[in-house]
């Protein structure tokens, strides 16, 4: 059952006309996990944001998004926002842009949370800590009284994960969650992410360029170049025998740095997960 | 050809009047040979960029030294042509104001060579980091990420310094551009016979372009091991590191 259906979405700038992402069409089963993948100023974000109603306001947009029998182009702001948060959640790249900076992080779950919830303030402190230290999250409190530029980039990264898995959203959009992160982190933030999946049994849109954490993560996979899907199929099938040139040529350039490393390690001793 | 000892970097913790002071980076010593290619690698916060601003002598250590070719690189004349420098970030790496041909010349601006030649050498060095003459006019905000480090690169080697400090200089660039540009440094590194010393968090570029790598934590040297050697790591702390790549 497709949970999200994305037909003939088209962004394109109102003042110069130009067209960014051009009729691009896929579905988000139930359940699984969509990894969007191509080079940067292909549109992959632009597309996530669409599906949020997140563009700025000089872009445009048009094509149907049917979510749960809706079609979110045609609801105004206010509605759209009562499905932000609960129903279509969004993680982005840059913790630090993510969060307030002029309040603390508990500031900023907190109000989230009373949208959606009646929690009183002690129970809400308490989900809060329980969800943080399920991400591995240490000091919970600590954290909640801090600021966002107090906190790494990797914890940022987890305490969004930790307020999706109060939310228990039903589609997770992550945009670049893993890119500004090093090798420690980025391995303890993918393993949230799988544990995430398993927790709520959520669908996720997973956007990024690195092939690595998406073959972890991802069921299908959809390549898009300067606007446009040019393939999408299961991870298995697009990273084993891609059809098409560009997918072939994204796969092998991080073929060739996996070769070597892999070379170097003697092909052994690399856990899988 | 860089002689790194005991090196010691505190930085001020909390106001300026504050007497508390973080420690950075403890005890660093390494030494680094002409032409050989060295990998700085760790997590972010373990000091890697501040042991580069080190080495580049944009900062001075609290302790120790570090000489280039037997100077300090502390002295601005001990570290001329001798050692040149891409970042990360590459919005901020060219003045906006000038153009790509403006950005290679300013380095030469010292070097005795006519306007003519300096120019030649400008459409030389473009070619050779990938870029064609029509980049000479245009400003950066008109190129990609990847064609900005390429300026950047071809800046880096205007001046013929026989050694070039990357700090993660291709982390923001994404994995096709980021296969290109390692492959853009691999040829020139034999071309010129330059030598680099490679700061990043991602092992596997290291692996593929260094010689050797230095793993640091939280600002002390954890192990020093040539490339070929890495898959026997002996400290804890590297072990961990290399099982979590995700690859």
């Amino acid at each position: 059952m497709n949970l999200l259906e994305v037909r003939n979405l088209r962004v394109w700038d109102g003042r110069g006309g130009s067209v960014l992402v051009s009729d691009s069409s896929f579905q988000l089963k139930k359940g699984s996990c969509l990894a969007i993948i191509g080079e940067s100023g292909s549109g992959k974000s632009l597309t996530c944001r669409a599906i949020m109603g997140l563009n700025r306001r000089g872009l445009l947009q048009s094509g149907k998004i049917r979510f749960k029998g809706v079609d979110l182009n045609e609801l105004d702001e206010r509605e759209m926002r009562s499905r932000r948060g609960k129903q279509l959640y969004m993680i982005l790249q840059n913790g630090m842009r993510a969060f307030d900076p002029s309040s603390v992080i508990g500031v900023h779950l907190r109000e989230t949370l009373a949208r959606h919830y009646h929690w009183n303030k002690s129970e809400t402190t308490e989900k809060l800590r329980q969800a943080m230290q399920s991400v591995r999250l240490q000091d919970p409190i600590g954290i909640l009284n801090k600021y966002p530029h107090q906190l790494s980039g990797g914890m940022l990264q987890r305490v969004m994960i930790a307020l999706a898995l109060l939310l228990e959203p039903d589609v997770i959009l992550a945009d670049e969650p893993t890119t500004a992160l090093d090798t420690v982190s980025k391995f303890e933030v993918v393993e949230q992410f799988i544990q995430l999946r398993e927790r709520t049994g959520c669908s996720m849109i997973f956007v990024s360029h690195e092939l690595g954490v998406v073959k972890k993560l991802a069921d299908e996979v959809m390549v898009m170049r300067a606007g446009s899907v040019i393939e999408s199929g299961t991870a298995a099938a697009i990273f084993s025998n891609a059809r098409h040139e560009y997918t072939r040529y994204l796969t092998s350039s991080q073929r060739k740095l996996n070769d070597r490393f892999q070379e170097l390690m003697g092909g052994a001793g690399i856990a899988d997960r | 050809m860089l002689t790194v000892e005991g090196v010691y970097k505190t930085y001020r913790k909390g106001g300026i009047f504050s007497r508390e002071r973080q420690h950075i980076l403890q005890d660093i010593s390494f030494e680094y040979k002409e032409g050989e290619c060295l990998g700085i690698i760790g997590e972010s916060g373990s000091g890697k960029s501040t042991l580069g601003r080190l080495l580049l002598g944009i900062e001075k250590p609290d302790r120790g030294t570090i000489l280039l070719q037997g100077e300090s690189v502390e002295k601005k004349g001990g570290r001329r042509g001798r050692i040149s420098a891409v970042f990360q970030d590459y919005t901020s790496s060219i003045n906006p104001y000038f153009t790509v041909e403006q950005a290679i010349l300013e380095p030469l601006t010292l070097q005795p060579d006519g306007l003519e030649a300096k120019r030649d050498k400008v459409g030389r060095l473009l070619r050779q980091v990938g870029l064609d003459s029509s980049f000479r006019s245009k400003y950066p905000h008109e190129l990609s990420g990847g064609q900005i480090q390429r300026v950047c690169i071809a800046r880096a080697v205007a001046t013929e310094s026989p050694c070039i400090l990357l700090d993660e200089a291709i982390s923001s660039l994404d994995g096709s551009v980021q296969m290109q540009v390692l492959e853009l440094l691999k040829e020139l590194k034999d071309s010129f016979r330059l030598g680099y010393l490679f700061i990043t968090h991602d092992i596997q570029s290291a692996a593929y372009l260094c010689d050797r790598v230095l793993i640091l934590r939280s600002g002390q040297i954890e192990e020093i091991v040539d490339i070929k050697e890495l898959k026997n790591v002996q400290s804890p702390y590297a072990q961990k590191l290399l099982r979590m790549m995700i690859t």
